[in-house]
């Protein structure tokens, strides 16, 4: 996106008593609180609460067990695994378009036909109901699911490689109508008939009960986590390397990046393939819990949802992201089955009226995010400084 | 693929998209003037539209009308008009500086990235057109029927109805004094300025603050006079009549080149005539689509819209 | 800033606190059992909030009512209302099924209204072995998939689309058609039949987007005045079809509009204005209420202070159907189902007997024609064979 129109620097004398004191300030910020605490561990115990906070992450599905807390946080409108499942396929997502967004800069209002394109993808191999009658398995399916949503990201990250910020959000957000209108009106893709009988992952218990069946969420969420977890780390490798590097450079200044020799078509496309990737895992696990899909899930307000997520989480950060990912999906959730406490209807039908005002909030006092990337955070602030006076 | 269809039915296809396609213009305005000085997309825009096709509606069930009323009088109509439109434009109006108070200002205050921007608009739009959709029941909401259409004259087998001269008529004024107050007054100087160089202008002594308030008061009038043609236009509004329409009237302003406000008349007459023809030609499921494919089209041989941005500023 | 953060948590944790001890609250409701069969739940499953919600209240409502009516014939709360909104979207359906699943008193379930939510959440309600009774998916194949827990309490498209083309074709004897559909599964399905019965009378086509994603429908207009045809056939739902039918008058197109069940309801009234709301046709593979006496029309009007809507007297027959069951004492989800596959009921919209696949038993397979009158409600016109 174009800067904000505050930007250029008020009048800035480089006072070197100033500028000392800034830093100190700043490496003071930085290193507060859990995060800077966190970063002062050794890698050992760093590793281990990694782990410890994995562990944690899998045992949610029980949380409803302890007294007091954990009744306040399981969902009480809808089943709570699946939830959770909910939730771990908006992280996906969260962290695909966190790729696009967050790293490179590339504003992608479309970011669900990516997944829609894993979804459909394997409900054509897999269904009886495709015309392709091949009735693959899951697992047979969800390759080519994957290489085929990848490919979309390139064939329609191509053509708006010239495009900057507001246009190339519009742009995206063509597609993913496109794809959305495609998928209703062809009949190919069913539309609104949608494809039943899309199998489960495979797997069976001793007692030759499937593991992944229809009335328990629980192995598909964590099958979702697992899934999770091996992204994090692909993605967190990818931000450390050459690539990510890259990628920072084209966000924060695509001529200068060029200028310096970083190919920035290439690490665009890499950018929009790899945030393609992700959706897609996103889309295959859904068309695989669900069992069912038609053309009414790929909505545009899916991918707005996804995209506040990110930025409400922290645009640029991976715990942000995953954060940001697990609100969206969770708060509404949370919100099914309650009666608020004057009309005494219940608060379901407010869920999106209170979802939108929880944003205004939570951008209103953290306008980086809710874990903000640190890069980010300090640009921030710097900017605060030089905002000029309003009124 | 219909042809023959396409042929036959031009006339007729031409004027309807003409006046559905000047509703979308008046509406890309808001997105226009706020992209123009701010270099925001004013998401919560459509939310603006939402509101002031709701207020006319209450306006006019005071004096008892519903869908279901005989037409009134053409003196009461006039009367009822001007009160309609005068109450969407206020409400509108509220509304939009409304969400510059609570959604943007904050933001501007603290300087945010950009992204936040968007986020809290859309924040905002989910806010507003949710909270309709629950204090109405996400139940539509009949227009009474206050312009009876009728053939003013007929060239082949096109109609031309007295509602279609008057949207079309209603939007190109409204645009017209825009273009004018934009280019010609001392308020509108200031916003050229804001738009082209905000601390310059700031430097010069133009209220920044108060620009920027007023390019969302000026989007919102226009979108309330919008917001009723398009009441007596389809004849029914619901909550979420914003959002559908304001993606249209987004792309339509992108199409014309967003910041400009000749190039998001163009554009969203463009939209609707093109909207027009591909449902004629390719089947009405593929209107939507079509606009969609236009863009992306235009956008690749010309990266910033038809006209290219500008809001009062000699620039590519 | 931790301290923001801190309370941004804060305002959040206070927000589900206070949401918890209302949702507490609620949960308090008397539960003290009266008689034998009593202390159990009937849960309707359907969209209650979402754009296709209209069609969910309106069997929501319907169903309530019949429980009321028996509780306080009993004089307590003898079932208790069980509501799960799935917003009648597929992708959301599963996770509230689950929950509903989850849920051990409850004994039979009305809904899903829609078909493409009932694709998603049967296979979780067969699972669970509870058994549901839909009032108005019609998709044909839902009963093809072999759950034994599957009932139908309307006949399903095939029985619908011959009506409404015979109807068209014997009754209205319009030579031109112009069939169109919003492509959703119902109308689209709809329309094909439709479209079969007619032959060679169709003279055009054309499809919209569905309900909610499209208002505009200049396009479509102009087609069907320049195909000349005098009736429209409109697969798809109520508000579409008022938006057109009124943009069909203001081109001043002289025919008629006529829909499935889907339309029968007075928001195609509300969106199209009596005046040129009134002529429409609908069928329905329902009886009017009025023939089958009662006072549900009038009940329902007292309690919910607007008119029934369509299918409100089926998802009203389907909730007695399974308190008759209960009452009996088959006051386990096993005993309702098997107690559903053998019952003959007569309700005030139809009599219900079930094949073994589910569906409505083909001798009580009626569909009549409504006509919407000038006070923008429908009355019957008349029953049309389905063959």
């Amino acid at each position: 996106m174009t800067t904000e129109a505050t930007s250029s620097p008020a009048p800035q004398t480089p006072v070197p008593g100033a500028v000392s004191a800034r830093e100190k300030k700043n490496r003071r910020q930085d290193s507060g609180g859990v995060r800077g605490w966190f970063g002062r561990q050794n890698p050992w115990v760093r590793a281990g609460l990694m782990v410890l906070f994995a562990v944690l992450a899998f045992l949610l599905p029980y949380v409803g067990e302890i007294p007091l807390i954990g009744p306040q946080i399981v969902t009480q409108g809808i089943d709570w695994p699946s939830a959770l499942f909910n939730m771990s396929y908006y992280v996906l997502l969260a962290l695909g378009l966190n790729v696009v967004v967050g790293f490179a800069g590339l504003l992608d209002l479309g970011y669900v036909g990516f997944f829609a394109v894993g979804a459909y993808t394997v409900a054509l191999l897999s269904s009886p109901d495709s015309v392709l009658r091949t009735e693959w398995g899951w697992t047979a399916a969800v390759p080519i699911g994957l290489a085929v949503a990848m490919l979309s990201g390139l064939v329609l990250g191509y053509p708006t490689l010239r495009l900057r910020g507001d246009y190339l959000a519009i742009v995206t957000l063509g597609f993913a109508e496109i794809i959305r209108i495609v998928a209703t009106s062809t009949e190919t893709l069913r539309g609104d008939r949608g494809f039943s009988d899309i199998p489960h992952p495979p797997g069976e218990f001793a007692d030759g009960k499937p593991i992944f069946g229809v009335a328990d969420a629980v192995p598909y969420y964590w099958l979702g986590l697992a899934v999770i977890i091996l992204v994090i780390l692909g993605v967190r490798n990818l931000d450390n390397s050459r690539v990510g590097r890259s990628w920072l450079a084209i966000r924060e200044d695509q001529e200068a990046a060029e200028i310096m020799g970083v190919r920035t078509i290439k690490y665009k496309l890499w950018a929009f393939a790899i945030g393609a990737f992700i959706g897609g895992l996103g889309g295959v696990m859904f068309a695989g819990q669900q069992g069912f899909m038609n053309s009414q899930t790929f909505v545009l307000q899916f991918s707005i949802l996804v995209l506040a997520g990110v930025v409400m989480g922290g645009s640029g950060n991976i715990a942000g992201a995953i954060l940001g990912g697990a609100l969206i999906s969770y708060i509404p959730d949370r919100l099914r089955g309650i009666q608020d406490p004057i009309w005494h209807t219940d608060l379901f039908g407010f869920r999106f009226a209170i979802f939108g005002a929880v944003i205004i909030v939570i951008m209103i006092f953290r306008p980086q995010g809710l874990i903000p990337s640190r890069r980010r955070a300090m640009e921030l602030k710097d900017r605060e400084k030089e905002v000029a006076p309003i009124e | 693929m219909n042809f023959s269809g396409l042929i036959q039915d031009f006339g007729p296809l031409t004027i309807t998209g003409l006046a559905q396609g000047a509703i979308i213009a008046l509406f890309a305005l808001g997105y226009t003037l706020v992209y123009g000085v701010l270099r925001l997309i004013n998401f919560a825009h459509s939310e603006v539209f939402l509101l002031g096709s709701y207020a006319c509606l209450i306006v006019w069930g005071f004096f008892g009308l519903d869908q279901n009323s005989a037409t009134p009088s053409t003196l009461s109509v006039i009367g009822l008009l001007l009160l309609g439109l005068v109450a969407a434009i206020v409400i509108s109006g509220i509304t939009a500086l409304g969400v510059e108070l609570v959604a943007y200002r904050p933001l501007r205050k603290r300087n945010a990235p950009p992204l936040a921007f968007l986020i809290t608009a859309i924040g905002a739009s989910l806010f507003i057109s949710e909270t309709v959709g629950v204090m109405t029941q996400r139940n539509i909401k009949g227009v009474p029927p206050l312009i009876q259409p009728r053939d003013v004259f007929v060239i082949g087998n096109m109609h031309v109805t007295n509602l279609q001269i008057l949207i079309i008529v209603l939007a190109l004024m409204s645009m017209f004094l825009l273009d004018r107050f934009i280019n010609r007054s001392r308020l509108g100087r200031g916003i050229r300025a804001v738009a082209q160089n905000p601390d310059s202008a700031a430097l010069m002594g133009v209220n920044k603050g108060r620009v920027i308030s007023l390019v969302f008061l000026l989007g919102g009038l226009m979108a309330g006079i919008a917001a009723v043609m398009y009441d007596l236009k389809i004849g029914v509004t619901r909550f979420d009549a914003g959002f559908l329409l304001g993606i249209e009237a987004f792309t339509a302003a992108v199409l014309g080149g967003i910041g400009n406000l000749r190039g998001a008349l163009l554009g969203g007459l463009l939209l609707g005539l093109l909207q027009n023809y591909a449902a004629s030609l390719f089947g009405t499921e593929w209107l939507h689509a079509a606009s969609f494919v236009l863009l992306v089209l235009i956008l690749l041989v010309r990266p910033t819209g038809l006209l290219g941005e500008s809001l009062g500023r000699a620039r590519a | 800033m931790r301290q923001v953060l801190a309370r941004a948590i804060g305002g959040l944790a206070v927000i589900g606190l206070i949401a918890g001890a209302a949702a507490c609250n609620s949960d308090s409701g008397s539960d003290d059992t009266a008689s034998g069969n009593c202390g159990y739940k009937l849960a309707f499953f359907g969209a209650l909030t979402g754009s296709s919600a209209n069609l969910g209240v309106n069997i929501e409502q319907g169903f309530e009512l019949a429980i009321n009516q028996y509780n306080e014939k009993k004089g307590s709360t003898c079932i208790e209302v069980a509501k799960f909104d799935s917003q009648g979207e597929p992708g959301v359906a599963p996770g509230v099924a689950r929950n509903l699943v989850a849920d051990k008193k409850i004994l039979g379930i009305v809904g899903p209204p829609f078909s493409g939510e009932s694709e998603a959440a049967d296979p979780i309600f067969e699972a669970a072995g509870i058994p549901t009774v839909t009032p108005s998916a019609t998709r044909v194949s839902l009963s093809a998939n072999g759950w034994k827990t599957f009932h139908r309490a309307v006949a399903n498209d095939d029985a619908q689309g011959p009506a409404a083309g015979n109807y068209i074709k014997n009754v209205m004897k319009a030579e031109k058609v112009f069939v169109a559909n919003d492509q959703s599964a119902y109308g689209a399905g709809l329309s094909e039949v439709v479209e079969k019965t007619l032959g060679s009378a169709v003279v055009a086509k054309d499809k919209t987007e569905a309900d909610g994603k499209q208002t505009d429908f200049s396009a479509l207009v102009q087609k069907v005045v320049s195909s000349q045809a005098t009736v429209l056939f409109y697969g798809g739902y109520y508000q579409n079809a008022g938006l057109i039918r009124k943009a069909l008058t203001t081109a001043g197109w002289k025919g008629t509009l006529v829909g499935g069940d889907g339309m029968k309801d007075p928001g195609l009234a509300k969106a199209a204005g009596n005046a040129a709301a009134v002529g429409t046709i609908t069928t329905c593979p329902c009886s009017p209420p009025e023939k089958a006496g009662g006072t549900f029309v009038t009940d329902y009007k007292a309690k919910w202070n607007v008119d029934a809507g369509t299918y409100s007297d089926v998802a009203f027959d389907a909730a007695n159907m399974f308190l008759q069951g209960i009452d009996a004492g088959n006051t386990t989800p096993e005993k309702l189902n098997t107690y559903l596959s053998t019952v003959e009921y007569k309700g005030i919209a139809n009599t219900y007997k079930f094949t073994d696949k589910g569906e409505l038993d083909p001798n009580y397979i009626k569909v009549w024609t409504f006509k919407f009158d000038a006070t923008g409600n429908t009355i019957a016109d008349q029953e049309v064979p389905t063959a």
